[in-house]
């Protein structure tokens, strides 16, 4: 991502040095003597080409990458969840929240995320799926992991434990005789 | 590292298996609790004046508590209960030194020690053929007469006796270690003894009383060996009433018959002679009879007739005449000897609102020893006792004191025409109790006065944190502690955001009414209830119950709470009801209801009027019902809810269960539309050669339930069956009601049912065999605990019943539940027959319990505590969860998670647990709780012959801050915080200043 972000700062602003125009009348400035174009132009465009190709490649390289960078952090929730155990207090409860955090802000972010990348020769949307998937199981982990810890109104009892006792509509009293 | 693990799992265990105790501290004693000590209705009472040491008083009461009083100030030195089986009948003070007691008619004699109240000797005295006209009247008289000098004059091998006549024996026991000296039966002379007579210096001892009605009788028994030395026996025409007063050492006095003729009965010379004169000879206008009044002064004795008492001198020819004639309230006292020969007694008269106190040599009724009048509460009602005591003046002349019994049970010591103390003993016979609110303290209302002022606050809190942090010396603990105790927080006259301050109202045996205020337990005001004394048209009033009458909150508010208070004239069931209202804030009896009905039952409806009225159904003895309070929209609420109003009632002697609907108005002479004809609807009869109701009880009608589910291990629900028209039954066998062991386990069983008393459903029904009651039961939510005694294994048993409602089960589709589309808060009808089931679980319990109540909080969502008053007067709280039908031995990970305790064959106590701590509720009857508004916290009062009160947390004070939570400290914290962030933020602000320039 570092590197990624290297490319992006390098392409602020460029200066073309090389002329890929065949035709001399497009030219202010004629060519010296002795200079053949074709050539030239030949070897210089092949060579660009060839650089460009490098570079698409590795922007997509680097694409898969950052997609596939939820994954890492995926198994090192996993980890943490194990270890907090399934009762509620402070820490697991700091760690489930953080492990629904992570996800939704990283969804959040997909553009920015993939942005350096965007090239019209670069396909993003693999590494993006994947991207919004991992994090999806990120945030499915996290909730799976709320629910294991019973915050999660999913059965019945979460939903009947306040109910009031039904309204009687038969008053009976009495008992033994006063005495 | 795993050293630490092992630790930390080791710990965990530890903190999961040990229960969670509620324990005090010492210095929290009183912080809000407190214990009031009584003794009840002083029967009887002798004075110990030695001329040194502690002057002290020994009464005996109509609560069977012997106690030593300090004569100075009314406090209690020692005090025995001696429990409702074992009443006590006589006492006197022996050699100066011993207190004897006589009890459960005359067969027990005990001997205490004065100065500290520890027992010195007991003796059983038998009888030989205890016949039924003699158990009637025994007594111990070791010659009351000539108290001090006839003990010392009467020795056999000096020894000092005491003589006790009971079950027909005459028993002469020797004082110094309750040895038996001799016994003499006098069944077999024919004699029901009612008197002893001992003249003075000699050895004879006179036991005069009835033979058959006619015929009087009197022996001679030589003291030293209780030989018979004669029995005379005269007939006396006119026959005798029973009553025999003595009023010298050879004459009595009896009444015939017809109670219309005095007979004066001499035995001088071995002989007995009659001289009877007409009533009529000597009282004018005289029609009717005439009541001997117990005394026991020589020479004068009174009678009552009609509203008059009259006393009559017996002259030295052995004439009677009228000294005088009193048609006020009158108490007479015994005699007093007091120097040689002289002998006083006192005659206390009724004013209005003084008493007159006269203090008379017996022999010389013209001169008057003493004349006082003191001023007197109205509210003591009338002058019942009177015992008088002498003490030397620093002149050397002769000061009487009283000791006055009075109608409301209070005992007062008058000295010198002034109240000396007074003790409110009528709160030791507590009849019933209930709660009202304080006012809401006011912007006009001087709190200002209450509160102290900032500076004191500061002060006191200032010390506290001393406190907290260890720097206080050991005067400053001291003051802390007073400053807690003391607190004036707690005893203000204004309702608290906590509700922890209430008034208990409660009515005594008396009819009277106390207010006493939760905070410290003071009486706030006291009313001796009007419609509760006797008048012509009431000869026997009984306070029965009291009632919430009007509670006003929300748009009444200015409106004062008020209480019902229901009594009956006289012990039979249709003898004419008495109700009463009386504002709490006041104290003021509001217009009493003249009930001319009979009252059997009083119902509580669920409605209130727009005053907060409630609205209440007397049931009478014809099972008609009446309405109340009789106003035009009482009834009109009353009539849109009329077709749903049912009510059963329980008769014991039968073994009937009925139900009954309201039909229409009743058909009397006067027409009544507040009176509605009932008919019957359902019974259930018990058979009455298997089955006898010992116990029914029923939900508390004030009771709120939070919710209906109960949440059960995996997350899932049970649905409680919470209904207030169910009633739990025992029965047992008749042949097992007596005593714990006075039958087999084959042939005692006890029988418990759950009764739906709309339609007369039994929901459950459960046999308990070889078991036998008493049963002691309480019923909250959808559970039942009751307690027995199991006989197969000689032990007491707790057992617990849950009813759950079986046709809400299927309510679990979470959908459906949140879309709302389920019957969980439809009405309930009794006639739909939900189907329930029931859990049930026994355990072995070691206490005998005298009664059991549960706590119970504002809002119900607090966990529930037991409260068992044990056989040692003492309070015990159980958790409500070791009584969980659901306990197994080994329960599931799931059920350890849920709080499930694994299953004990008996209930622990823990001795931390007990609410009462050190103290005693000498003679415990009841428990009650009532919800403060702080929902973790709940109160309880609890009586007997004492009084306690404290405040309980079943599940700790969750909701608030501790008693000793420093305010100081957290102030300062955020004071010194907030200074620490103003000063960094100064600082840094300079630190930039001084890099800008750089």
């Amino acid at each position: 991502m570092d590197k990624g972000k290297g490319v992006a700062m390098g392409r602020r602003w460029a200066v073309d040095f090389t002329d890929n125009s065949t035709a001399p009348s497009s030219r202010d400035i004629p060519d010296p003597p002795g200079f053949s174009r074709a050539s030239a132009d030949q070897d210089d465009s092949t060579v660009s080409r060839q650089k460009k190709d490098a570079e698409s490649n590795w922007k997509a390289q680097k694409a898969w990458e950052v997609a596939q960078a939820p994954f890492k952090n995926l198994l090192m929730m996993g980890f943490m969840m194990w270890m907090a155990g399934s009762t509620v207090h402070l820490f697991s409860i700091g760690i489930t929240f953080s492990a629904l955090w992570q996800p939704i802000s990283a969804l959040q972010g997909v553009g920015k995320v993939f942005e350096p990348y965007k090239d019209s020769k670069v396909d993003l949307l693999g590494p993006k799926l994947l991207f919004i998937a991992l994090n999806l199981g990120g945030l499915a982990l996290g909730v799976w992991k709320l629910n294991t810890l019973g915050l999660l109104p999913t059965h019945a009892s979460d939903w009947v434990s306040s109910l009031p006792p039904a309204q009687e509509v038969e008053h009976s009293g009495g008992g033994m005789p006063l005495h | 590292m795993a050293m630490a693990i092992r630790v930390f799992l080791l710990l965990l265990l530890f903190f999961s298996s040990s229960y969670p105790t509620f324990s005090l501290y010492e210095d929290q004693i009183g912080l809000m609790d407190w214990h009031q000590q009584y003794i009840g209705k002083v029967k009887h009472a002798v004075f110990h004046t030695q001329k040194a040491g502690r002057k002290r008083v020994v009464v005996f009461t109509e609560e069977n508590v012997v106690a030593s009083l300090d004569l100075r100030s009314g406090e209690i030195f020692w005090r025995h209960v001696l429990g409702t089986k074992d009443a006590i009948n006589e006492i006197d003070i022996a050699l100066g030194k011993y207190v004897i007691t006589m009890s459960s008619e005359g067969s027990m004699l005990r001997a205490w020690n004065l100065p500290d109240g520890q027992m010195v000797w007991e003796s059983f005295l038998s009888g030989l053929k205890p016949s039924k006209s003699l158990l009637s009247v025994p007594f111990i008289r070791n010659v009351i007469n000539y108290r001090s000098s006839v003990q010392t004059s009467l020795k056999v091998d000096k020894d000092n006796l005491v003589l006790v006549y009971s079950n027909g024996c005459l028993h002469a026991v020797s004082i110094i270690d309750g040895e038996i000296l001799w016994k003499k039966d006098l069944t077999t002379e024919g004699i029901e003894v009612q008197q002893l007579v001992q003249p003075l210096g000699s050895d004879i001892i006179y036991a005069v009383g009835f033979g058959n009605l006619p015929q009087f009788d009197a022996c001679q028994i030589n003291a030293k060996n209780g030989e018979l030395l004669k029995h005379d026996s005269a007939t006396f025409p006119g026959g005798f009433s029973g009553e025999l007063l003595s009023v010298s050492s050879d004459t009595f006095v009896a009444s015939d018959a017809t109670r219309s003729i005095l007979v004066l009965i001499s035995i001088r010379d071995g002989s007995i002679s009659f001289r009877q004169t007409y009533i009529s000879d000597f009282v004018q206008d005289f029609s009717g009879t005439a009541v001997l009044l117990p005394s026991k002064i020589t020479g004068i004795f009174a009678i009552k007739i009609d509203t008059f008492t009259v006393l009559i001198r017996v002259t030295v020819e052995g004439k009677l005449e009228v000294v005088d004639k009193i048609d006020q309230g009158v108490a007479i006292s015994d005699v007093l000897s007091f120097s040689e020969g002289q002998q006083a007694f006192a005659l206390v008269q009724q004013g209005r609102n003084k008493i007159q106190m006269t203090v008379k040599h017996s022999h010389d009724w013209n001169s008057g020893l003493l004349e006082e009048s003191i001023e007197m509460d109205q509210q003591r009602g009338l002058v019942h006792k009177v015992f008088i005591n002498h003490y030397l003046r620093t002149d050397k002349s002769y000061g009487f004191r009283a000791l006055i019994v009075m109608e409301d049970h209070s005992l007062l010591l008058v000295q010198q025409g002034e109240i000396v103390w007074s003790r409110e003993d009528g709160l030791a016979s507590v009849v019933d109790v209930t709660t009202a609110e304080l006012p809401v303290e006011k912007d006009g209302v001087s709190v200002a006065k209450v509160e102290q002022n900032l500076f004191e606050w500061l002060k006191g809190h200032l010390l506290k944190l001393k406190g907290t942090l260890m720097l206080a010396g050991p005067n400053e603990v001291a003051e802390i502690q007073r400053i807690r105790l003391k607190s004036t927080e707690k005893s203000k006259m204004t309702r608290d955001n906590n509700g922890f301050r209430k008034l208990l109202i409660v009515l005594t045996r008396a009819g009277k009414l106390f207010a006493l205020h939760t905070g410290d337990g003071r009486v706030v005001w006291s009313l001796l209830l009007h419609s509760l004394r006797k008048s012509e048209g009431c000869e026997s009033p009984i306070g029965l119950n009291i009632y919430q009458w009007q509670v006003p909150h929300h748009h009444a508010m200015d409106e004062n709470p008020s209480v019902l208070v229901v009594g009956r004239c006289g012990y039979n069931l249709d003898a004419p009801g008495v109700l009463s209202i009386v504002d709490t804030y006041t104290g003021m009896e509001l217009n009493p209801l003249g009930a001319t009905h009979s009252i059997v039952q009083v119902i509580p409806l669920p409605f209130t009027d727009s005053t907060e009225q409630r609205l209440h159904l007397l049931i009478d003895s014809d099972q008609h019902a009446h309405l109340y309070p009789r106003t035009r929209e009482a009834i009109s609420i009353f009539q849109r809810e009329f077709a749903n109003i049912y009510w059963y009632s329980v008769e014991v002697d039968n073994g009937v269960l009925r139900g009954h609907v309201l039909k229409d108005n009743c058909i009397l002479e006067v027409a009544d539309e507040y009176c509605f004809n009932t008919r019957d609807l359902w019974s259930i009869v018990f058979p009455s050669e298997s089955e006898k109701i010992i116990a029914t009880v029923t939900r508390k009608s004030s009771e709120v339930v939070h919710t209906q589910a109960k949440v059960i291990a995996e997350q899932d629900v049970m649905y409680k069956y919470v209904s207030q028209n169910v009633i739990f039954v025992a029965t047992i066998a008749p042949k097992a009601i007596g005593e714990i062991g006075s039958v087999t386990p084959e042939e005692s069983w006890l029988v418990v049912y759950l009764i739906d008393t709309v339609t007369g459903r039994i929901l459950h029904r459960m046999i308990h065999h070889g078991s036998q009651g008493p049963v002691h039961a309480v019923f909250s939510e959808n559970w039942v605990v009751y307690q027995y005694f199991n006989l197969r294994a000689h032990r007491y048993e707790m057992s617990v019943i849950e009813i759950y409602d079986q046709s809400r089960a299927d309510n679990k589709d979470v959908w459906r539940l949140v879309l709302g589309k389920h019957n969980l808060t439809s009405p309930l009808s009794s006639f739909s027959r939900p189907e329930v089931i029931t859990k049930s679980q026994s355990y072995f319990f070691t206490h005998t319990a005298k009664a059991i109540a549960v706590t119970s909080t504002s809002k119900g969502i607090t966990s529930k505590q037991l409260l068992i008053g044990t056989v040692g007067d003492q309070v015990l709280a159980l958790d409500k969860r070791f009584l969980d039908p659901r306990r197994t031995v080994n329960p599931t990970q799931a059920e350890k998670e849920e709080g499930l305790l694994p299953l004990t064959d008996s209930l622990p106590i823990m001795p931390q647990s007990y609410v009462t701590h050190a103290l005693k509720v000498e003679g415990l009857r009841g428990i009650v709780t009532m919800p403060a508004k702080l929902e973790s916290t709940t109160l309880a009062f609890i009586y007997g012959v004492d009084l306690f009160f404290t405040r309980l947390a079943p599940s700790k004070t969750y909701d608030s801050l501790t008693e000793d939570f420093s305010y100081a400290l957290l102030l300062i914290t955020i004071v010194a915080l907030v200074l620490a962030i103003i000063v960094t933020w100064v600082l840094s602000e300079r630190k930039d200043l001084q890099e800008k320039w750089r």
